[in-house]
């Protein structure tokens, strides 16, 4: 039998169950990772459409050299955005067609490490989609994005939408409207994140110092903690019967 | 079906009289605001609507709690009667606010963070709606119901500052005047005993459809149960 | 092993499982035969921790649900008509995924044996993408035994196999329950439990409205008794 009670020598009971906890977390981040390397379509499909956005852009605001510097910000935030949804339904979809969502909560872990297990994984995702969009951006538009506060930035505005994503998206796979709920359910929610994101990102591009900067910054972390917490407690009653 | 209960046909009756005493104030006895004119009348009504529909969104969160903290779905038919009556009343804010802005901020809308706050807010309220649309299993349908209403609830606060980012032009109605808004006024003697008598009776309307809404709730819940009796 | 006293499970105000009693000494295997709707799954779910019960008590392998759901869980094995397999992974990496979810203890060791047990060993590396329906089936009975569970629950596990696949899973079914684990499966197809089972209980409307063990029931005449019972 190999359950957590079975090995009292090794290890106490409850150093057991919280290295089961992180176990249980890096198992999904694994598992999700893998899969996506070999089949990639849930990155691709976010990063087409992030190119696309782009282009769209381009033409729809007439990105020349004076506009780009005051818009900038909120078309990289407006892309990762909608890119964001993609990645977060499929992500979730996935879970939800084999039954592994119930193979999941099968598992003897507590159903937080679930939550913390897809949150990783979207997030690595979004990471990486902003990885590339970053570069190919500076690229087309002859500027650098490759600035360690911006990546700060991106990285504190990724944390809080995925967080709370990952908890809607959870729910809005449980509903008969599936994906088209996700971005209804989110974007209301997510729009002080998205906004701060904005300020602080268009802020460091035009040379802001930092005093400038750091309402939209505190902000950003003030909403990641709070929606980190939020969902870790909520995330029980989004899956049980 | 329980027959309406005596206290509830008489705030029906208060509810409808108050409406009428609140119009009357607020159009006949309040004197006219000196640089506005008359269309500050609609003031009353605005903070009024806006009063009610605040303190429901607040209560809507707490009873999140209390609903994922008993499970009983009692809680749930409870919230889905303050969301629904908030988001009207709410809407009635945004208008009125909208019929006010046009002569005083010269347009019928602007991005400021009030304004703006509440539309997220009312777009928040209005995707619960459409999040219960999509589930049949009432257990599962209650407790998404809480979840997203508290997330929403939690958010707004937030949302708020965010847009704070950008500059304000809305009234401070009463802590204290803001240098930068505009359409700001002092509240002379029968403008305050027409402000407030307006938030007392929205108070009572908003308890008064908020109960006949419960009851609607209750009403429809034996329906289902009938209909799934009948069924077997 | 399993004991169930007065189990309610109501979705709402439709009442699924109106009053289950039942129970399953070690070792038992036990098919739970019904008409669609009769609740069967609803009951596997419960028993799977999966779902919670309304009302009544539910102990497995001596733990409370729904307190104590993670002992409970460590000691289950689940097999549904869904794989709960993942697509994009070979059948080796599903079971290492789920070997690290259960903290299965020298894993490349068990999840060899478990592939030899189903016959999978050469498609190990293969994707689960490309395996058939049966095979599928396969892995995820070796999927539900990785942790070498006291108990399996079985939810319609012939669903969509031929008469192939189903011949083979009755052989993986058969070295499962020859370790002497406790099992309870849920079928509509009487004759695939009448091959494998010892006890027969048949569930109706959400209650059990009949038991007999196959002593009681004379060769062949499982499907008259079921009928019986239904009936009644």
């Amino acid at each position: 039998m190999a359950t957590k009670a079975s090995h009292p020598n090794s290890l106490s009971k409850k150093e057991a169950a919280v290295g089961g906890y992180f176990k249980a977390i890096s198992a999904i981040v694994w598992k999700d990772l893998r899969a996506e390397f070999r089949s990639w379509e849930l990155i691709s499909a976010m990063l087409v459409f992030s190119l696309l956005a782009l282009l769209i852009f381009n033409f729809a605001l007439e990105l020349d050299v004076k506009t780009r510097q005051s818009v900038t910000a909120g078309v990289l935030w407006a892309t990762f955005a909608f890119a964001g949804t993609l990645g977060l339904n499929r992500s979730m979809s996935i879970e939800k067609d084999r039954g592994c969502l119930d193979g999941l909560l099968l598992a003897p872990v507590d159903r937080s490490a679930i939550y913390f297990g897809k949150f990783f994984s979207n997030l690595a995702f979004m990471l990486i989609v902003e990885a590339i969009v970053l570069p190919v951006y500076s690229v087309l538009y002859n500027t650098n994005l490759f600035q360690p506060g911006l990546i700060a930035i991106i990285l504190l505005g990724s944390v809080g939408y995925t967080s709370v994503g990952t908890l809607l998206a959870a729910m809005s796979v449980q509903t008969r409207t599936r994906d088209v709920l996700l971005p209804i359910l989110l974007f209301p929610v997510a729009f002080a994140v998205l906004l701060s994101a904005v300020k602080a990102s268009g802020g460091f591009l035009n040379g802001a110092d930092f005093a400038e900067i750091s309402f939209p910054i505190n902000l950003l972390i003030v909403y990641d903690i709070i929606f980190i917490a939020i969902s870790f407690m909520l995330f029980d009653a989004v899956v049980e019967e | 079906m329980n027959k309406k209960p005596l206290a509830l046909k008489i705030l029906d009756l208060v509810s409808i009289v108050l409406l009428i005493a609140a119009t009357y104030l607020s159009i006949f006895v309040a004197p006219m605001e000196r640089v506005m004119g008359n269309v500050q009348r609609v003031f009353y009504f605005h903070v009024g609507t806006a009063w009610v529909a605040l303190i429901g969104f607040i209560f809507t969160a707490a009873l999140s709690v209390i609903y994922l903290a008993t499970k009983n779905l009692k809680w749930d038919r409870i919230q889905v009667a303050a969301v629904e009556v908030s988001v009207v009343f709410f809407l009635i804010t945004i208008i009125l606010g909208s019929i006010w802005a046009r002569p005083a901020w010269n347009t019928w809308w602007t991005w400021d963070p009030r304004l703006t706050t509440a539309a997220v807010v009312e777009l928040v309220y209005i995707a619960y709606f459409m999040l219960r649309q999509g589930l049949d299993d009432p257990n599962k349908r209650a407790n998404f119901s809480a979840v997203y209403a508290l997330i929403g609830g939690l958010s707004a606060p937030i949302t708020f500052f965010s847009i704070r980012l950008f500059r304000t032009i809305h009234p401070v109605v009463i802590a204290g005047t803001n240098a930068e808004a505009e359409g700001s006024f002092s509240m002379s003697g029968g403008m305050l005993q027409a402000f407030f008598f307006a938030l007392f009776a929205f108070t009572v309307i908003f308890i008064d459809l908020f109960w006949n809404r419960i009851r609607l709730g209750e009403a429809q819940a034996k329906v289902e149960e009938m209909k799934i009796n009948a069924a077997y | 092993m399993i004991a169930v006293k007065k189990l309610v499970k109501r979705f709402g105000l439709k009442t699924v499982l109106r009053g289950v009693d039942f129970s399953v000494q070690p070792g038992e295997f036990v098919a739970l035969l019904g008409p669609n709707g009769a609740g069967k799954t609803t009951f596997l779910r419960i028993l799977a921790a999966l779902s919670r019960p309304t009302l009544g008590e539910v102990s497995i392998a001596g733990y409370k649900l729904p307190d104590e759901a993670a002992q409970v869980r460590a000691r289950l094995g689940v097999v549904s008509h869904l794989s709960l397999l993942y697509n994009d992974l070979t059948a080796e990496e599903n079971l290492r995924f789920y070997a690290r979810m259960y903290g299965v203890e020298n894993s490349s060791a068990r999840i060899a044996a478990v592939l030899a047990m189903i016959g999978l060993e050469t498609r190990r590396r293969d994707l689960v993408r490309t395996y058939s329906r049966g095979m599928q089936q396969r892995l995820a009975i070796g999927r539900a035994v990785l942790h070498d569970p006291q108990i399996m629950l079985l939810d319609e596990p012939y669903t969509g196999l031929d008469q192939d696949a189903s011949s083979m899973l009755d052989a993986a079914l058969k070295a499962v329950a020859a370790d002497g684990r406790t099992i309870v499966m849920t079928s509509h197809d009487l004759a695939r439990a009448e091959e494998l089972a010892a006890r027969f209980d048949i569930l109706s409307r959400g209650i059990i409205v009949a038991s007999a063990t196959r002593k009681q029931i004379k060769k062949n005449n499982l499907l008259s008794f079921y009928k019986q019972a239904l009936a009644d």
